[in-house]
């Protein structure tokens, strides 16, 4: 019998093998209360998981193709440079378009810093050509030649400051996925130890069942049963909860250039309703583990 | 059907029994006695495979007891009606279900008329939706007795079934249980009375045996 099998085998049926045992109360309680915390703390642990991966995939691929040019020249000569550098990028192998940002982009980027109305024409502002590259684009040649030909240009393909921000999105999302392991392991552990108790407590009526021809199966299937449903119905809750919570966090998108909010999107929402599946599942395994090594106890 | 030879059991370091042979066939009816704590309720315990014998084998429906698996001795238990001395009930079912359990344990959904009737016979027709722990002895040794019979098992055994029950239900319970030898079906009583055994001797041929320093003796006229 394969585990999908033995799961169809034990929530088929119902009234034989559960009405046994008795409902313990506290231990009921305490497993629907825990599944559903251990649940709702998984929703925003998915979401983290799955906001970071999106941003390290985002600044990796978009940061990845684009570079800067800084002409940073007397007034008298930052446009001679400007053109200068254009025509050494025009040649250059591996930038598929250049150009320098007009006044209004560069009032766009320094907006959030510097405030709006900003006197561009008093300051010594750079010119800034913005580059789009593709995978034959060769930075160091390009600095060797702007060097000689264009001196006052300085390039920045941003990997100085995109690989630790990348590295770091990374970081935030291998916590989540441990986040997520760990939640998987307390809610293993409570099951565990909330189906101990009730075993414990119900240990005569094993030994009785067993004394009128109960096989393991069934007596396991009691209490497994009891206590993946009581998992399922803690995690639907929580799980709920969770997602309301998320949708009501407000929206971050747009925000000074801030990435991504901790939304979900297709996948995230698939992920999001395995959590109850998940919980039950490890409730259930959990639980089978516990009984059959109580049950064998006894003769 | 069940054959314990040269059994030696033991705990502590001491012998409770040694060298003991029983063999329950179909159709027998046996008594077991002896002084408390010789060892009768360990030696029906042997019976249905709750012990496993220090040395000796255990053999039962034809099948060596050390070869069986967990769920195969579940199979046998199932063949054996044991009354307990303490009857062993689950205490938050009601009688009926209690005196189900066997069939349900087993599979089986139970006839309800057959429920009713069992009941009706050891007299909890009224009692059936009681708690066990709402009757009183005697209907709990009833109670416990129905539920051995429910499964109609080919061995009956039964820890002092008339222990707490009066002269008049323990007479019924020992006709029900003749009438049930008498259909081929082997029991084996375990008791301290005397007068049970009397009274068995003119309904069934029944072999009375002793437990006596050890060893398990075929009891004489000194009964």
């Amino acid at each position: 019998m394969n585990w999908f099998d033995l799961f169809l085998h034990i929530f088929a049926r119902r009234e034989q093998a559960e009405r046994v045992v008795p409902a313990t109360g506290i231990t009921a309680r305490l497993t629907v209360f825990a599944s559903g915390v251990m649940a709702f703390l998984a929703v925003f642990a998915l979401a983290l998981t799955l906001a970071t991966g999106q941003v390290s995939q985002r600044w990796a691929s978009e940061l990845a193709h684009t570079a800067t040019v800084r002409i940073s020249a007397p007034a008298g000569q930052s446009a001679i440079q400007g053109r200068a550098a254009l025509n050494i990028l025009e040649t250059t192998p591996g930038v598929v378009s250049a150009r320098i940002l007009d006044n209004q982009e560069l009032r766009d980027l320094l907006d959030p810093w510097l405030g709006p109305d900003l006197p561009l024409e008093d300051l010594a502002i750079p010119q800034i050509i913005e580059i789009v590259a593709d995978e034959d684009f060769d930075a160091r040649g390009l600095v060797l030649r702007l060097k000689a030909e264009a001196p006052g240009a300085v390039l920045d393909d941003h990997e100085r400051w995109r690989a630790p921000l990348i590295d770091a999105a990374s970081g935030i999302r291998w916590i989540g996925v441990l986040s997520l392991v760990l939640i998987g392991a307390v809610t293993m552990a409570m099951v565990t130890l909330a189906a101990t108790a009730a075993l414990a407590a119900n240990r005569q009526i094993i030994a009785v069942l067993r004394l009128i021809g109960a096989k393991d199966a069934f007596i396991v299937r009691a209490f497994v049963r009891r206590f993946t449903l009581r998992a399922l119905t803690g995690a639907i809750s929580g799980t709920a909860f969770g997602l309301t919570a998320l949708l009501l966090l407000p929206s971050v998108e747009g925000i000074a250039g801030f990435p991504s909010g901790l939304g979900f999107g297709a996948l995230g929402w698939v992920l999001a309703a395995l959590i109850p599946v998940f919980t039950a599942a490890v409730a259930f395994f959990a639980t089978r583990m516990t009984a059959m090594r109580t049950v064998r106890e006894l003769r | 059907m069940i054959t314990l030879s040269d059994i030696t059991y033991g705990y502590g370091g001491n012998d409770l029994f040694k060298g003991v042979d029983l063999e329950l066939t179909p159709g027998s009816f046996h008594f077991l006695t002896g002084p408390s704590g010789a060892g009768k309720t360990t030696l029906m315990r042997l019976c249905y495979l709750d012990l496993v014998p220090t040395f000796g084998a255990v053999s039962v429906f034809g099948r060596d007891a050390a070869t069986l698996d967990r769920d195969g001795i579940a199979l046998t238990r199932r063949r054996i009606g044991v009354v307990h001395q303490d009857c062993k009930f689950v205490d938050h079912l009601s009688i009926r279900d209690n005196v189900a359990l066997p069939l349900e344990v087993a599979g089986e959904p139970p006839a309800p008329e057959n429920l009713s009737e069992l009941l009706s016979w050891v007299g909890l027709s009224e009692r059936a939706d009681a708690r066990p722990s709402e009757l009183s002895g005697g209907e709990r040794q009833r109670a416990a007795l129905a539920r051995a019979l429910i499964m109609s098992p080919d061995v009956i055994l039964a820890d002092e079934p008339t222990g707490n029950v009066d002269w008049e239900m323990s007479q019924r319970l020992l006709t029900l249980l003749a009438e049930l030898n008498r259909l081929g079906k082997a029991v084996l009583i375990a008791t301290h009375d005397l007068n049970l055994i009397r009274t068995a001797k003119s309904m069934v041929s029944a072999r009375v045996l002793r437990i006596r320093d050890g060893s398990l003796q075929l009891a004489g006229a000194d009964l």
